[in-house]
């Protein structure tokens, strides 16, 4: 029997018929297509009054058939489904065709647009046909959930789940939760004190009874799908014994290797060998670093063995790893900084008194090395001047074309210290201020009020090579002053570099272990970027804060509970729908080759010794079709895309050439 | 290892001691360098701002010139290298352009089809290709004690060349260390020369030598090391007269790459072109390497 195919085509207002005509093509759907009972335009198909249409005409003109020619399937694939299954047609016998992003949106010419989207269509009708009807299947979702990142983000999303009533395995690989944020003094705009406000969340984080804190671990590997994932994590060797310590802090006091932090201290401070990064860590047991630990090194000392009270310390410790089954994965696991020597003409690390964003925040830190005092690399002198540069490595071409987002910020907050803290002259080298949310632009009048100097205009150079009596011994900023529009030289006693946040070294490692991707830029790609932030193309995978791109503690916090919420939502449904486009082998045919095992990209095939023949599961395949095409016997297929409906697709979409060889046969 | 060798005007002429250290150098660590046969200028930086299609083809022709032979032209005059490397690069670019190159350069009966040569300053000759290795075991007479301030002026670093970071050089300062000297990490290093400017505008362009010349001072050099004639020249020619007109007492030495390379290498400092500056450097020279070669003896 002859399907009933009902073809849609949308205008999409003027997105799709400012360049389609849309109407030929539905009149030629009508009129040229074979076994088109219906073929209609409408304004906007996805409204609730297009969707009526649809449903009406499977239910009068008795329609198997549906196909749909908008936007991409990505949008409303899952709208159309629902009016199809709402009519009684199952949903898998729906065909989407995309004639605005692939055609109305690419091309200028809207004669060729409209041959092109009818060949679309014309594809679309001729695979439908050989589409058949599919029942997805439900798995239950396991409510534990994976937050990768113990930074601002991280806690905020696993606290919300926590308070929720929902496990939380929170996995950070520094020996603290914390992240960057316990490394500030103040906070913009409000100039709250960064510890007080970021204490409180992480000693609730550590003391939880829904929280299982993994500090100083990384995630191995990830498998399974959305609902239940198998995650292993290598704890690395803290070699102190978790369970025993009361940290205490006698061994760290004792411990009589002392070694430059260029972690939590930016370099600016000094840790032992056995530590904890700073005083309010969580957890409060500390860890040995071999690469420093006179231990390790010469084989001698072992004070700290000797002198803990709970004989906690374990120097034979190795790294282990742990299985964690959870349903959801939250993924925060933030940023890193701009390496300020790619931009030698400025001097960081040749000029003593040019300074980091971070090794500043440590200098204006009350616990910080100086305890809060703004003074230069000798320890003692006072600046009179402090310059702060903009944009390093940000809006920049030759590093970063993206905007860090937090650094006019940052600078500014930072002008405000120094003017509090000291008697210098401070400013800022500018490119544009940006001070666009809540508070902001406020605080940034207030800099002008307190007396900040403002210079817009990129540096070329900061130097000491002085040409002027006045410069002798200062670092000079040499600056196109756009406003002005002229060159400036001003001697400057200390500088600022406010370098770019740039994504994790190992995002991309961990995307491909999650099945997530990565921008340009590196930074984990939201399934949306203005519907869908915190989202990923993989289901049960989120992202939060500034591993998805850079921006600041309000709107990382944000992130965090919006990917709790999400989260929520899915255990609180408590099933997910499994899609039923999936791989499956004729097993009576399989010759037990096992080539496909390997191939597979989700572990999703596992081999039958006793019958000798590999199986898909169902669960974790994503139909990707990589093991169809790899089966030297054929005999795995792909459903929603077997062979007959590939090839009906081509044959389809070659129609014009069909016709045009029709016209020569027929001439001839 | 050959390379066609593409000495330029200059080192016929005011710089004879850059051409006679280059050609000493290189035959020493065995690298044969087989002049181009009847080259032509370069036409340094002022002919583009006459008649550019007139520059590029006078360029072109000494690519044209190049042996088949030879894959790799060598170009000492920073100027030199960066005209022929853009020449080679805008033609490859720009079909138009290159056909009306070749149309000029085939009324001489000669073609140049863009990425035959491979065009390369000595710098990166001597970094890359001799490289550190055979640098530091050729090294006879090491360079400790000698303060060194190397000079890259402005056109070696243009972003086209690719040869080193552009705003701020290191290959020479890494080459030095091989051969043992104290290279001053001064901030100046790729600040202009000045040029012709001399030419143009002295005050001008005395002040250009006298940053170069304070800030090598200030980071106490023994010696400064150019790898352009015309740095070299504005350097080393016009120091008394940058003393006279800001009152000042400069008598830093001027010498090329390849010379204090063949010092290290042992070579005869005759062969080096030695004493052809007019800062002379032989006093600071002597005084520097023998007082070190004194203290690793005792």
């Amino acid at each position: 029997m002859a399907e009933k195919v009902g073809v849609y085509v949308c205008h999409c207002g003027s997105n799709i018929a400012g360049k389609v005509d849309v109407e030929e093509v539905a009149k030629w759907a009508g009129e040229r297509l074979k076994d088109v009972t219906v073929s209609r335009d409408y304004k906007f198909m996805c409204s609730s009054l297009g969707q009526k249409l649809i449903e009406d005409d499977i239910r009068n003109e008795g329609l198997t058939r549906v196909v749909v020619a908008a936007c991409s399937p990505h949008l409303h694939e899952k709208t159309f489904r629902r009016a199809c299954s709402n009519a009684g047609l199952n949903s898998y016998l729906l065909d989407m065709t995309n004639i605005r992003e692939h055609c109305s949106w690419v091309h200028r010419d809207v004669a060729a647009a409209t041959v092109k989207a009818k060949s679309l269509v014309s594809a679309a009708v001729e695979r439908v046909k050989f589409q058949e009807p599919l029942e997805p299947t439900f798995v239950d979702v396991n409510p534990a959930t994976l937050v990768v990142g113990g930074g601002i983000a991280g806690l905020q999303a696993t606290l919300e789940l926590a308070d929720a009533g929902y496990h939380v395995y929170l996995v950070e690989r520094s020996p603290s939760i914390g992240g960057h944020m316990a490394q500030f003094d103040k906070t913009f705009p409000t100039l709250d004190c960064s510890a007080c406000i970021l204490t409180p969340k992480m000693s609730e984080a550590g003391q939880h009874e829904n929280v299982t804190l993994l500090t100083y671990s990384e995630i191995e590997s990830v498998k399974g799908s959305v609902g239940n994932f198998q995650v292993k994590v290598r704890r690395k060797a803290r070699r102190v014994d978790y369970d025993l310590c009361t940290g205490c802090g006698i061994c760290v006091e004792k411990c009589p290797r002392k070694v430059v932090d260029t972690e939590f201290e930016a370099g600016l401070g000094t840790r032992k060998a056995i530590y904890t990064p700073f005083p309010q860590a969580v957890p409060r047991v500390p860890v040995i670093d071999a690469d420093s630990c006179i231990w390790f090194q010469r084989q001698k000392c072992r004070a700290c063995e000797k002198l803990c009270p709970t004989n906690a310390i374990r120097f034979d410790q190795e790294d282990d790893t742990l299985d964690l089954n959870v349903g959801n994965i939250i993924l925060a696991t933030g940023w890193k900084p701009f390496d300020c020597r790619n931009i030698p003409q400025y001097g960081y690390g040749r000029l003593a008194n040019v300074y980091t964003s971070l090794e500043f925040e440590r200098l204006c830190n009350a616990a910080g090395p100086t305890n809060g005092k703004i003074v230069m690399r000798d320890g003692k002198t006072e600046p009179k001047s402090v310059a702060i540069i903009h944009c390093v490595g940000s809006r920049d071409v030759n590093h970063n074309e993206y905007c860090s987002a937090i650094c006019c910020m940052a600078s500014l907050k930072f002008g405000h210290l120094v003017l509090e803290k000291t008697k210098a002259d401070v400013y800022s080298f500018y490119i544009d201020m940006r001070t666009n949310q809540k508070g902001y632009e406020e605080f940034y009048q207030r800099l002008l009020e307190e007396g900040m100097h403002f210079v817009r205009g990129k540096v070329s150079e900061i130097t000491d090579a002085a040409r002027q009596p006045d410069e002798q011994g200062k670092l000079i900023i040499q600056c196109e002053d756009t406003l002005v529009g002229r060159q400036r030289r001003i001697p400057v006693d200390m500088v600022v570099l406010m370098g770019a946040l740039e994504p994790q070294a190992d995002a991309k490692e961990l995307g491909l272990k999650c099945g997530i991707s990565c921008s340009m830029q590196g930074f984990f790609t939201e399934r949306h970027p203005k519907l869908d932030p915190v989202a990923t193309m993989t289901d049960g995978v989120f992202v939060a804060g500034a591993c998805q791109g850079a921006k600041d503690i309000p709107a990382s916090v944000a992130q965090g509970a919006a990917a709790a919420a999400r989260v929520q939502g899915m255990i609180t449904k408590g099933k997910v729908m499994i899609e039923p486009v999936v791989a499956k082998i004729h097993e009576e045919a399989c010759s037990g080759c096992r080539i496909c095992n390997t191939m597979c990209p989700y572990n999703a095939i596992e081999f039958d010794a006793d019958k000798n023949v590999s199986r898909i599961l169902t669960a974790l395949c994503k139909g990707c079709g990589t093991c169809v095409s790899a089966c030297p016997a054929q005999v795995i297929t792909g459903a929603h895309f077997n062979n007959q409906q590939i090839f009906a697709e081509i044959e389809g979409v070659l129609w014009d050439t069909a016709d045009k060889q029709n016209a020569l046969v027929s001439a001839t | 290892m050959k390379y066609a060798y593409y000495p330029g005007c200059s080192l016929e002429s005011g710089s004879a001691a850059y051409d006679v250290s280059v050609r000493s150098v290189m035959e020493s660590l065995g690298f044969q360098l087989d002049e181009v046969d009847d080259w032509n200028c370069c036409g340094a930086t002022e002919y583009f701002t006459q008649h550019e299609l007139v520059a590029l083809s006078v360029i072109a022709r000494n690519l044209a010139l190049v042996d088949k032979q030879y894959e790799q032209l060598v170009a000492p005059c920073a100027a030199c290298f960066l005209n022929l490397k853009k020449t080679d690069k805008l033609m490859a670019e720009d079909r138009s352009l290159r056909d009306h190159v070749n149309e000029a350069l085939g009324a001489g009966g000669l073609s140049y089809k863009p990425g035959t040569v491979r065009v390369r300053h000595l710098l990166e000759v001597l970094y890359s290709d001799v490289g550190e290795t055979a640098l530091r075991q050729r090294t006879k007479r090491s360079l400790a004690g000698l303060r060194i301030a190397p000079y890259y002026g402005c056109q070696v670093v243009r972003p086209l060349n690719g040869l080193d970071n552009t705003e701020y050089p290191m290959k020479m300062d890494e080459l030095f260390t091989w051969l043992g000297a104290e290279v001053v990490d001064y901030p100046v290093k790729a600040h202009c020369c000045g040029g012709h400017m001399t030419q143009i505008s002295e005050s001008q362009a005395f002040e250009l030598i006298r940053r170069l010349l304070q800030s090598a001072q200030d980071y106490k050099a023994d010696v400064i090391v150019c790898i352009c004639p015309m740095c070299q020249l504005n350097l080393d020619a016009y120091q008394s007269r940058v003393n006279s007109e800001f009152n000042q007492n400069f008598r830093l030495p001027v010498l090329f790459l390849t010379q204090l390379v063949g010092i290290a290498l042992g070579l005869d400092w005759k062969k080096l072109g030695i004493g052809k500056e007019i800062v002379s450097a032989e006093p600071i020279l002597r005084e520097k390497l023998e007082q070190a070669s004194a203290a690793t003896a005792g």
